[in-house]
């Protein structure tokens, strides 16, 4: 088997584990798609589009809420700047491609591959093909995304709306941040973007409570980190 | 705006926060202090959609008592804390508020 495979099927099997919190998010993401009145063939066109769980539903609940497009497309843009950092930090393995491949490989590049293909670039630095690691990964994430968001479609057509699965928007967003719960700058940070965002979200205009938030919130963690140095 | 449009936007702008620093980049350019404020964005950017959603009510105002979604975001955030799963921090959460409001 040649290493481009190797690494293909290798990065399959190391984001499999990290598989089993995808399904539940691409089955509300459908539930809620269906539940707030989007078409069956616009919720998988964004999944197919956009890929991206929390921007997906950041937007759901945007768009729910009345948001204006440049609204919506800011707030998609802030949620998504983690990957700057993501790219950041892997694009000293990947400088050596070609566009093409540098297209393809940045579509993938999802939270779950970035976490995997990050150590398997680290161990195989001297490997050419590696950034197949990257794309098998991403591909798995790929699959049960789609596969998922369909069952969502399929599910939120039958479940009835008054089971409050809305509030899973608020649960699933809370379920990544767990790790974060320890740590006090974190902590701070999350109180004050979420103090700001709901008493905000009746006063500051054109729903941009999410931009103000989340931009107050990596202010303080900008003044804290400078005068706590070890994260606690 | 169509929906579709605006899709297809929000999906260019995922992907070029995906693509810009492969494409730009050819050696380190963010340092580590960047890097370190970086990795608050979770942090930063997730509690402005969790809070509202749990101490807002259908118009908007803020809902302290008599709220079921509060206790129940707590008792996920404990399992979560407690546990590091993702699935049974949903599943608790839900599961609580499910019980809150049937018994209520």
């Amino acid at each position: 088997m040649s290493n481009k495979y190797k690494n293909f099927f290798k990065g399959i099997k190391d984001t499999s584990p990290l598989m089993i919190p995808v399904v539940p998010f691409g089955i509300i993401f459908g539930v809620l798609a269906i539940d707030l009145g989007l078409t069956p063939l616009t919720t998988i066109a964004m999944s197919i589009i956009i890929f991206g769980g929390a921007s997906q539903i950041i937007f759901l609940q945007l768009f729910s809420a009345g948001a204006s497009s440049l609204v919506i497309l800011s707030s998609v843009g802030a949620v998504n700047s983690r990957h700057l950092l993501y790219g950041t930090v892997l694009s000293e393995h990947l400088s050596d491609l070609n566009l093409i491949w540098k297209i393809v490989v940045s579509y993938f590049l999802v939270d779950q591959a970035f976490a995997v293909s990050n150590d398997h670039f680290k161990k195989n630095k001297d490997d050419k093909d590696k950034y197949f690691h990257l794309i098998g990964g991403g591909l798995n994430c790929w699959t049960i995304w789609q596969v998922t968001t369909i069952i969502g479609i399929y599910l939120g057509s039958i479940i009835p709306e008054k089971l409050g699965l809305t509030f899973a928007i608020p649960l699933t967003f809370l379920a990544l941040l767990v790790n974060d719960f320890r740590k006090l700058i974190n902590i701070v940070v999350i109180i004050i973007s979420g103090t700001i965002a709901t008493f905000g979200y009746q006063t500051i205009p054109f729903k941009a409570y999410v931009i103000v938030a989340a931009t107050a919130g990596l202010i303080v963690a900008f003044i804290l980190t400078k005068f706590i140095k070890k994260r606690l | 705006m169509s929906d579709l449009v605006l899709i297809i936007y929000c999906g260019l702008i995922t992907f070029l926060t995906r693509f810009s620093m492969i494409a730009l980049l050819k050696k380190e350019m963010f340092n580590d202090r960047i890097r370190e404020v970086l990795s608050y964005v979770p942090s930063a950017i997730f509690p402005a959609i969790i809070f509202p959603a749990i101490f807002l009510d259908n118009s908007g105002t803020v809902q302290i008592e008599d709220n079921p979604k509060i206790i129940a975001a707590i008792i996920a955030m404990l399992v979560g804390v407690l546990s590091k799963n993702i699935i049974g921090t949903i599943l608790s959460g839900l599961l609580s508020y499910w019980i809150i409001i049937y018994i209520s």
